[in-house]
């Protein structure tokens, strides 16, 4: 794709059809909405438009953003599904605060949306959907488009439904297959409004639909109703200006859109090929982590072995049966399913196997909010078992991290003998952001060494018992460790590597059950100490923004995009402000301690009520503030400044 | 180096001293599984025993093979990821009626109906033994335990057609003393291929004692146990003088020359595709509680035997199809399958 000046196939007018000179103005960057009713396809539109803006050689970023039901009843608040798409010539890491245009398809998603939009911002309306029935669905006593409550926006209306009736009659469809096109309708008008070529679209279209004879209706009315969609667009000037967001400065490279579900399961595929392994991944479907399943599951041709366990308790299981025999045991779930996966993991830590546990965090506690996003899940993760328990923890950063976490996970899980918890959330799993293509080459191998022989050299085979077993010759001690102190990961098959493992506590070296006091307390401190050795293998935390503020930000996980662009803002305006962000949560980094040493403020934004925040309190005795908020939602970038501002003492908030 | 074969029982025993209660009937199904290993044709390195939670649950601990002793009641979803990951491996899940039937319910009906090749063995004692005597999901009604002080009252459940509705492909009943039928029926669920499911009526000395006795006392067990053989009539008693016989939907206790004719029993046919006449048969209790005058012997044997596709076969063929059709996977294909741009 060339460049942001590409011009539609059709109809490539450079100027408006009346023959006046149109104007046209140079955004940096656009946030947009497309709300509507959860059956109006509103994913679709937001998608299609996502990817043609990243063909354009925008940087983007976005957010679904859907309900918990299926399908609620048509046009009520509670079945609003919206779409929000940033897309930009700099380099951006959120999808946007306040809309620049939000398109609602009817009464409800204006209610549940209009609030997003920034004053003077584009509020495309489809009229069609306002009617008196729409009103009473969705709680309005006057229909908001009379009684001058939209007065700060400004208004295009447009009969979406009917003029997408008339685009399509000709193709055969029923009338509620006609009116199911009104999203390309509406997407026509958009790509209009910002000067998008239809190119990528109508190719999609009819990659979709051009397979089957009896879909041609379909593909026929989608085009026609996509063009008549853009074409209405310049024939009415429903707007004076059309804006143009020029293609970004990002590094060359061969790029394409990602989701973090997306680019965990490419990371987890990549992980099994580096280590020359199978991967096995079970799951049980939950949101917001099926996704990762499902796509695992199209993935046989690289030997990736998925199974769907008839609960959460069975996927953890397998996971680590697959783990005792050799291949890469994965399971995935969120929040709920690591209650139930709880048990299992803590045989993982007792038994000294590779596990990856990965927690696609959502609103909690219980059931919670299905659809929407949190990071409420890491105390859990670093406690929630019986015992003393520790496990190592990594947090993907963004879409794109998503990738390099999940190879990550599965380098310590298997290097270390012991469960990883990889956590993400809804927000980046669902959000896509361009990911710059690495090559094969470029990626780390995880090296693997299973013993293919005896280890025991007959002497101090018991922990404290010092004595020479002349028995113990020639046997394969199952927890003798490594300089890590990481015990072998003998395959069954193996001939002579024939050992018994389990949950009851292990004596040192043997593996034999014992209920030894000393050794309890000496393994009890091993399997911690082997965890602390992680630290050695990972990257120290990095800090960015000025060495010398008064405050650093730090956060973790899915927060990173719209911490650090709080933190460039407060930057251009003259602040002095710090960031560091965790991937890594267990062990943290070496220079972790010194880090937050530095800084007389540490602020801890975070999607919880303070899970980090408690954490650095306790471990590094440091006077850190949160910033908490549990709202299903991801932190605006507003939020953060203000609350940057507000401990810089530059704003009284 | 794999292991000689054919295994020796010595080979198969561990250096880990055994801690089961004198008299266990887990002691008679340790040594003849050993036996059975003998002629079963695995190497020992082939070999896994996988546990849940109880006193059977310990048996890995005493087979010197590979063992995972596990989690309450999540042996088969161990065993099914070790099949996942090792299809080469004899499997065997060793789980007790607390452990099977009770905490892991769920997950035995999966692993059977999904035909896992692995061989479950459920030791069933009719009680909790090792947390001390509590009545268990097979107790039968009027047992009394610590948490039945009255007598249980819940219905029990019955393992085989527990087993049979999951759609095992491979059912079996035998009895801890009764070595000889014992170690036959682990070699024949050593040789099935796909999910075996052998239920072991295994008596508890110290919470249960004698629960099978009617089974087990040489005094009156022909009158109380219904051998099962392929292709054979159903015949039993003492003097083989009592048989089954189908009464249209009906079965019922007959005399042989007296109410019929050997010809007019029920034939055992354990390779019948649909499981009816081994549901049939997984009915027959001996339970005097129920108060019925004419009560069934309790069959052993094999209930049913069919060959299906294992899921593992299945998954490999999933694989090796998506190998065929698109070539194996190279993963810089992978990572530009979607629409990809260039920027210089």
């Amino acid at each position: 794709m060339s460049s942001e000046h590409a011009s539609p196939t059709a109809p490539p007018a450079p100027a408006a059809a009346n023959g006046h000179a149109r104007k046209h103005e140079v955004r940096e960057s656009v946030t947009i909405r497309f709300a509507g009713d959860s059956g109006d396809g509103m994913q679709l539109a937001g998608t299609r438009f996502t990817d043609t803006s990243a063909l354009l050689g925008n940087d983007i970023a976005t957010f679904p953003d859907f309900p918990a039901e299926i399908r609620a009843p048509a046009g009520t608040l509670a079945g609003v599904s919206g779409f929000q798409v940033h897309f930009s010539s700099t380099d951006i890491h959120t999808p946007g605060d306040a809309l620049d245009t939000l398109v609602v398809m009817n009464a409800a998603a204006l209610k549940t949306n209009i609030k997003d939009l920034q004053p003077g911002g584009i509020l495309v309306v489809n009229t069609d959907g306002f009617e008196t029935s729409d009103l009473k669905k969705a709680n309005y006593k006057v229909n908001p488009l009379d009684d001058g409550s939209l007065k700060g926006y400004r208004v295009v209306r447009v009969s979406v439904a009917k003029l997408t009736v008339e685009a399509v009659k000709d193709c055969g469809l029923t009338p509620r297959e006609q009116d199911r096109c009104k999203n390309f309708f509406a997407l026509g008008l958009v790509y209009w409004m910002y000067e998008r070529p239809l190119e990528a679209t109508l190719k999609w279209i009819k990659e979709k639909f051009g397979k089957k004879p009896e879909h041609m209706p379909v593909l026929r009315a989608n085009t026609q109703a996509l063009k008549a969609g853009y074409n209405y667009g310049e024939t009415v000037e429903m707007l004076p200006v059309q804006y143009q967001v020029a293609k970004a400065q990002i590094a060359p490279g061969t790029y394409r859109k990602i989701t973090g579900n997306d680019a965990a399961v490419l990371g987890l595929v990549a992980a099994g090929q580096l280590a020359n392994k199978t991967l096995v991944y079970a799951g049980y479907p939950i949101t917001p982590a099926s996704a990762i399943l499902e796509g695992l599951s199209e993935m046989r041709r690289f030997g990736v072995k998925t199974f769907q366990a008839e609960d959460e308790i069975a996927a953890a299981g397998v996971a680590m049966g697959a783990s005792y025999g050799g291949a890469i045991g994965v399971t995935g779930t969120s929040g709920p399913g690591i209650c139930l996966k709880s048990e299992a993991i803590n045989l993982a830590v007792m038994t000294e196997l590779p596990l990856v546990i990965v927690n696609v965090q959502r609103g909690g506690p219980s059931t919670g909010l299905p659809t929407k996003t949190e990071q409420s899940d890491l105390l859990q993760a670093m406690f929630g078992r019986n015992g003393d328990t520790p496990v190592a923890i990594v947090a993907p950063q963004s879409p794109v991290d998503c990738f390099d976490m999940a190879i990550e996970a599965v380098r310590i899980a298997t290097r270390f003998m012991c469960p990883v918890f990889y956590l993400s959330d809804g927000y980046i799993a669902n959000g896509s952001e361009p990911w710059k293509i690495p090559s094969a080459a470029s990626l780390p191998q995880i090296a693997i060494a299973h013993p293919t022989g005896p280890n025991s050299e007959g002497t101090n085979l018991a922990h404290e018992s010092g004595e020479p077993d002349a028995a113990g010759a020639g046997k394969f001690l199952p927890y003798k460790r490594d300089e890590y102190l990481s015990r072998p990961w003998a395959v069954p098959g193996t001939p002579g590597l024939e050992h018994r493992i389990g949950g009851i506590e292990k004596q040192d070296v043997t593996g034999n059950i014992n209920y030894e006091p000393a050794n309890h307390q000496h393994m009890t401190d091993t399997r911690a100490k082997k965890i602390e050795n992680i630290a050695h293998t990972i990257p120290d935390l990095e800090v960015t923004g000025d060495g010398d503020a008064a405050l650093l930000v730090v956060g973790w996980g899915g927060t990173y995009g719209s911490i650090t662009t709080a933190v460039e803002r407060a930057r251009r305006k003259g602040l002095k402000v710090a960031q560091a962000h965790f991937r890594y949560l267990n062990p943290m980094p070496k220079n972790t301690d010194a880090v937050l040493k530095r800084f007389k403020k540490v602020l801890v934004p975070e999607l919880n009520s303070g899970q980090l925040s408690w954490l650095l309190r306790a471990k590094y005795l440091v006077p850190a503030e949160g910033l908490n908020k549990v709202q299903g939602k991801p932190f605006l970038v507003s939020e953060i400044e203000a609350a940057i501002e507000k401990a810089l003492g530059v704003s009284p908030v | 180096m794999p292991t000689a074969l054919p295994l020796t029982t010595k080979e198969l025993t561990t250096d880990q001293e055994v801690r089961w209660c004198p008299g266990c009937g887990d002691y008679s199904i340790l040594a003849q599984m050993k036996k059975a290993l003998t002629t079963a044709g695995v190497p020992r390195e082939k070999l896994a025993f996988v546990s849940g939670i109880g006193c059977s649950s310990r048996f890995p601990y005493y087979m010197n093979t590979y063992g995972f002793h596990t989690i309450h009641g999540r042996a088969p979803t161990f065993a099914t990821g070790l099949r996942l990951a090792n299809p080469d491996l004899q499997v065997w899940v060793v789980t007790g009626d607390g452990d099977g039937l009770s905490i892991g319910g769920n997950h035995l009906i999966h692993a059977l109906r999904r035909n896992m090749d692995i061989k479950v063995l459920l030791f069933n004692n009719e009680i909790y033994g090792l947390t001390k005597g509590q009545y268990s999901p097979a107790s039968r009604v009027g047992t009394p335990t610590k948490t039945s002080p009255g007598g249980s009252f819940e219905t029990p459940i019955r393992p085989l057609s527990v087993a049979l509705a999951s759609e095992a492909t491979f059912v079996a009943r035998t009895i801890d003393v009764d070595v000889q039928h014992l170690v036959a029926t682990l070699q024949k669920a050593a040789a099935h291929k796909g999910s075996a499911f052998v239920e072991i009526y295994q008596n508890c000395v110290i919470f249960n004692d004698d629960v099978y006795k009617y089974a087990t006392d040489k005094a009156v067990k022909a009158d109380n146990i219904l051998y099962l053989e392929h292709g054979k009539p159903m015949v039993f008693g003492k003097d083989k003088s009592k048989g089954i016989r189908l009464n249209g939907l009906k079965p019922e206790v007959v005399t042989i020359g007296k109410d019929c004719q050997i010809d007019d029993l029920l034939t055992h046919d354990e390779y019948a595709e649909e499981p009816t006449l081994a549901y049939l048969l997984s009915r027959f209790r001996h339970d005097q509680s129920t108060g019925v005058t004419n009560p069934f012997p309790e069959p052993v044997g094999v209930f049913r035997s069919v060959k299906k596709p294992t899921y593992e076969e299945l998954l490999g063929d999933r694989i090796q199809t998506a190998v065929a059709k698109k070539g194996p996977g190279k993963i810089e294909d992978l990572f530009k399958a979607e629409d990809v741009w260039t920027v210089q």
